[in-house]
């Protein structure tokens, strides 16, 4: 398409949008990228005042831990290759193998088999054969680039992060399994509905949104420490101490969550033209069966949008997390301060830094994949409302 | 729909809202009014040491806490009335301080320090949010499409980021000599150090925050400017607009429900700020009204949590939520009655 040379913009336009552009680009990754730089290298690399330093770390190599020309091209080519598998191959043998009805649960076992081969290979397999090799080759196996992960295997072994992994994993599971299930059922009814209790329903939700998390969490603490007395009537002896209990912890979470959920689901079940339900309907099926069988098989786009969301609010809470789980069962996140806190040495600081670039590169696989669910589910709300 | 189909789509729903919501709500403000605290008796004890040529013998009053049969220290609940609100405001010192033009003195009390923290925090970003947001957007807009995709990868990492995360990556190139403060120094050959004032760690928040959102709005703003009226644009080109002109009494008019959307979650997000200041540890210097009821709730050396005194923070912080909705729901309110939702 030619653009008509009244629209076409002038040089220096284009040359200052370009150079914001890019300006943009390192402020907005730069962070991140220089966390993930720091968690592989020596404390006194890590904190060099020099970005050059920082980046080679010399002093990393002269302990005799870095990357040598040949591990860093195999270690390049090994990656191309495990993108290109998981981005071709591997949809093609789950669509071929996964019966159509369990796509889902092909998928879920698919990644896992695809991710737990990755790990075996890049961080199993691939270091032992590379120094074999860098040991035979001489000068091209010289270590130039400053890599370890010995902090990384401090973390997360010595330290046992791996537990409020575990933790974090059930917390976020249970949230966004939950929150869903309420909250389609009353999205759904929200957007097929015109009566004012809906309208008000809405309205209270909103108001509810804007609610600092800690007035709420002052609100359950007491209950919440004191349950086992307070329940006891009810519930005889099994009655449980609410505090430091994962689920709930999921409950809180869920309903903290609630308002925003019903507003987004609302705004995608609006766009989902009313005639399915009423075709539905004049087939004989109840309310529920035309949601459960001709309105959720087209929701799904939204119910993955809004999914990703939910789990966004619980993996990177922290005030619920720290103040009404006990600290021997913490979150990942709240479970950081306790390194950052502890910085007596530059080595815990390392730690720390690995610690936090462990909690950030699941989101960055999220983004990669669901960028586009994202995208439509920040505009949503915004732009239809 | 019927009532009863609608109740029980919502119900589940509603259930959770009220259960965790609305009934953790009341019961802070009650307990705002109460106070919790161990009974204690006064015993007295006598210690005898020995001497000549009797033993020496000290009487004196201890007071402790009774302790029950079931080994646990007793408490009583008792009314307070304002109690708690006078010891999170202090009123005596604050009128005090307010008479003398002394506003050194009204920010050493902390509920007035976490008041001017959040109010300047929430009112310098919201501008610096919109201006970025909409600054990329435009421009990304008129970027060739084939790099359209990866700005908005790159652009979506941090807003994505855990926010606790987000503040200790930016934290992290400023600290000691990181490699940001090393630059500054080169740049103003003078020597810095980020976190020994108040002034720049507050900066360093600002800055943290607008990069946090401004992606956020970049979004939002990029996806309304897709929907601009060609024609208009095209007629105000023929009528000889500038492309300032065309941005500023074209685009911006059309984007302004957008902008409206923005500000609003934007202050409600950053009236609530409070990782910040925990990425920062900036507990020393800077404090937010949201920490200052967690700082309440935290339990404190001996394992007790100030509850009655956190209930009346909330409930002080709360004031200002309804501040900012009333607008909105004003609003809402006469769009509905207008028959326009």
């Amino acid at each position: 398409m030619s653009v008509p040379s009244s629209m076409r913009q002038p040089m220096a336009l284009r040359l200052s949008s370009a150079g914001f552009l890019a300006f943009w680009c390192v402020i907005a990754a730069f962070p991140i990228f220089w966390i993930a730089v720091m968690s592989v290298k020596d404390p006194v690399d890590a904190f060099a005042a020099n970005p050059f330093e920082v980046i080679f770390g010399p002093e990393t190599v002269a302990s005799g831990r870095g990357l040598s020309i040949v591990s860093i091209v195999v270690g390049i080519a090994v990656l191309w290759a495990a993108i290109h598998l998981a981005l071709n191959t591997l949809p093609r043998l789950i669509k071929q193998y996964s019966p159509p009805h369990l796509l889902v649960v092909g998928w879920i076992i698919g990644v896992l088999v695809f991710a737990l081969g990755f790990l075996i290979v890049f961080f199993g397999l691939l270091p032992p054969v590379l120094s074999a090799v860098n040991t035979v080759l001489g000068p091209f196996g010289k270590p130039i680039l400053g890599m370890t992960t010995e902090h990384y295997r401090a973390v997360w072994v010595d330290n046992a992060f791996y537990e409020n992994f575990i933790n974090s994993l059930i917390i976020t599971a249970g949230v966004v399994t939950v929150s869903l299930t309420v909250g389609t059922l009353a999205g759904y009814g929200l957007a097929r509905s015109g009566s004012n209790l809906a309208f008000w329903i809405l309205i209270i939700a909103l108001v509810f949104r804007a609610l600092p998390h800690s007035v709420l969490v002052a609100g359950y603490l007491p209950p919440f420490i004191n349950s086992a007395e307070i329940l006891r009537p009810i519930l005889g002896d099994a009655a449980p101490t609410l505090y430091g209990q994962p689920w709930a912890v999921i409950a809180v979470l869920v309903s903290i969550n609630q308002p925003f959920t019903i507003w987004m689901l609302r705004s995608f079940f609006q766009n989902i033209p009313t005639e399915l339900d009423e075709a539905a309907r004049v087939d004989g099926c109840t309310h529920f069966q035309a949601f459960r069988w001709v309105i959720m098989p087209v929701m799904w786009p939204g119910v993955i949008t809004t999914g990703l969301f939910s789990f966004l609010l619980a993996y990177n809470d922290y005030l619920v997390c720290s103040l009404l789980l006990d600290a021997q069962n913490q979150t990942m996140v709240p479970a950081i301060a306790g390194y950052f806190n502890r910085e007596t040495t530059t080595t815990d600081q390392v730690e720390a830094v690995a610690a936090a670039v462990s909690i950030t590169a699941p989101l960055f696989l999220l983004v990669m994949i669901f960028q586009r669910q994202i995208v439509s589910g920040l505009t949503a709300g915004a732009v239809k409302g | 729909m019927k009532y009863k189909t609608f109740a029980a789509f919502v119900g589940p729903s509603i259930f959770l809202m009220l259960l965790f919501i609305a009934a953790p709500l009341i019961s802070v403000f009650f307990q705002s009014f109460y106070i919790t605290q161990p009974v204690f008796e006064t015993v007295e004890v006598e210690t005898c040491t020995p001497g000549f040529p009797t033993q020496t013998c000290v009487t004196e009053q201890k007071t402790q806490p009774i302790i029950g049969e079931d080994g646990k220290v007793v408490t009583t609940v008792k009314y307070v009335g304002l109690e708690s609100y006078r010891n999170v405001l202090e009123p005596d010192r604050a009128w005090a301080a307010l008479s003398a033009f002394d506003f050194r003195a009204l920010l050493t009390i902390d509920f007035w320090k976490a008041l001017r923290f959040t109010l300047t925090f929430t009112l310098v970003t919201l501008p610096l949010v919109i201006g970025a947001g909409l600054l990329i957007a435009v421009v990304v807009n008129n970027a060739s499409r084939l790099i359209r995709g990866p700005i908005i990868f790159v652009s979506l990492l941090p807003f994505i980021i855990t926010p606790v995360i987000g503040a200790l990556s930016i934290r992290w190139l400023f600290i000691g000599d990181g490699i940001m403060t090393a630059f500054l120094e080169w740049a103003f050959s003078q020597n810095i150090s980020m976190f020994a004032q108040g002034w720049t760690i507050e900066l360093l928040m600002m800055f943290y925050r607008v990069w946090h959102v401004a992606p956020f709005a970049f979004v939002v703003f990029y996806a309304g400017l897709q929907t601009v009226n060609q024609d208009t644009l095209e007629s105000a080109i023929i009528d000889g607009a500038s492309r300032w002109e065309r941005l500023r009494y074209v685009i911006i008019p059309h984007l302004m429900p957008l902008i409206v959307f923005i500000s609003l979650i934007h202050l409600m997000d950053s009236y609530r700020v409070f990782e910040e200041i925990v990425g920062f540890s900036s507990q020393a210097h800077r404090i937010s009204l949201q920490w200052l009821t967690y700082d309440f709730l935290t339990p404190d050396d001996s394992g007790n949590r100030s509850i009655s005194r956190a209930s009346a923070s909330a409930m002080l912080t709360m004031i200002g939520i309804v501040v900012l909705l009333v607008p909105l729901l004003r609003k809402t309110w006469r769009d509905h009655k207008g028959g326009r939702v």
